[in-house]
């Protein structure tokens, strides 16, 4: 790990953190904003790829931990791992690590198709994969009512998967990060 | 800026040891989850009650940490509602409150500063490979990456009103990483040129 890859993974640290207060999108008939936090995650594992991604979605968290109100709404501290859907955040970092591991592998070939497939499969696929069964594990819910409730919100995830694909292309033609030496 | 979540004060949990408190909110959400019984979530709420007192904090203190999970409370209420019972509804709200208030007691007692400094105090104990220097400085470059990309987003969206994109999130987005990454350089720079690598 180099100062730049030290530099790079605070920055998206800062990012997803920035993204907090980002406007958040209503899309028609959904009752849900969208946040575009989760976007942050999607760009940390898509452009620094999954060591750098990881660990810069491991640096938010252990910020949020230690009380810092940096999730959106200005949440923070300890109280949102021990919430009914801290599951979600455990799922933000195997997603940031998913997405990254998969640009990583496609890089060469990647265009807006493939990158839109690796965000939904990580930052939709990962993350329900580990949020959901959080849900049950905290409020006892059955995993199929928790899914029902979680359903809402993956048009809006879709949104920014199309989102994080355009960013994660456009920065491998103008700026590319994964493929240098992490 | 940045500031944290700490509620000041002067209390014998202000004082205690950051460690210590979250050995304690450990044992205690493993006693209320383990112990599925109502007396036990009885006593816990009663603790937490009594732990808020002694912090010389309020009640609407507590109803702040509960708030933001507010919503998906009531849809877990309704849930085992209608798949259990009111008994069981009740229940696993109050635990799950029991929980949120708990842990955000040890969030409004401990400084941010308070555990960082502990969590460096850990890596400077801790073996060889671990690489202590550049997880401290990662640490310490948030603290200031975040106000400054903050002011660069308002900056892009000041940018973006003028042509009407402001609602847009491309166009958002995408200068903000760009500028991003064009800071990690000059950033890696400056911080290789006073060699501190």
């Amino acid at each position: 790990m180099t100062t730049r890859d030290i530099t790079l993974i605070a920055l998206f640290t800062a990012l997803t953190a920035v993204m907090a207060v980002f406007p958040p999108v209503t899309l028609p008939l959904l009752p849900v904003p969208i946040t575009a936090q989760s976007l942050g995650v999607m760009l940390a594992g898509g452009v620094l790829g999954a060591k750098r991604g990881g660990l810069a979605i491991l640096l938010l968290l252990v910020l949020v931990a230690i009380g810092l109100p940096l999730l959106s709404g200005g949440r923070g501290g300890l109280s949102v791992f021990f919430g009914p859907t801290a599951g979600f955040l455990l799922g933000w970092l195997l997603a940031a690590i998913a997405i990254g591991w998969m640009t990583e592998k496609f890089w060469d070939g990647l265009s807006f198709v493939s990158a839109t497939l690796i965000c939904v499969i990580g930052g939709i696929g990962v993350m329900y994969a580990v949020g959901i069964p959080g849900i049950t594990l905290m409020a006892g819910v059955p995993i199929s009512k928790a899914f029902m409730g979680s359903v809402t919100f993956i048009p809006g995830d879709i949104v920014k998967a199309l989102i994080a694909a355009a960013v994660m292309v456009t920065v491998k033609k103008s700026y590319p990060i994964i493929g240098q030496a992490a | 800026m940045l500031t944290d979540l700490y509620i000041p004060g002067d209390s014998a949990l202000h004082r205690a040891r950051p460690a210590w408190k979250l050995a304690l909110l450990f044992v205690y959400c493993t006693a209320i989850f383990v112990v599925t019984h109502p007396g036990m979530l009885g006593a816990g709420l009663v603790l937490v009650a009594l732990s808020y007192g002694i912090a010389g904090l309020s009640a609407r203190d507590a109803l702040t940490a509960i708030r933001p999970a507010l919503f998906v409370l009531v849809i877990i209420f309704a849930a085992q509602l209608w798949l259990e019972s009111l008994g069981m509804a009740i229940y696993v709200t109050l635990r799950l409150m029991a929980l949120l208030m708990a842990a955000a007691l040890v969030t409004y007692t401990t400084r941010a500063s308070e555990f960082t400094e502990g969590i460096l105090a850990l890596l400077s104990r801790a073996p060889a490979w671990v690489p202590k220097d550049k997880i401290a400085l990662a640490m310490s470059l948030v603290w200031r990456f975040i106000p400054m990309i903050r002011a660069q987003f308002d900056e892009v969206r000041e940018a973006q009103r003028a042509r009407g994109l402001e609602r847009n999130m491309l166009a958002l987005v995408v200068p903000l990483v760009v500028r991003t990454l064009k800071t990690a350089d000059e950033v890696a720079e400056a911080i290789t040129a006073r060699s501190l690598d």
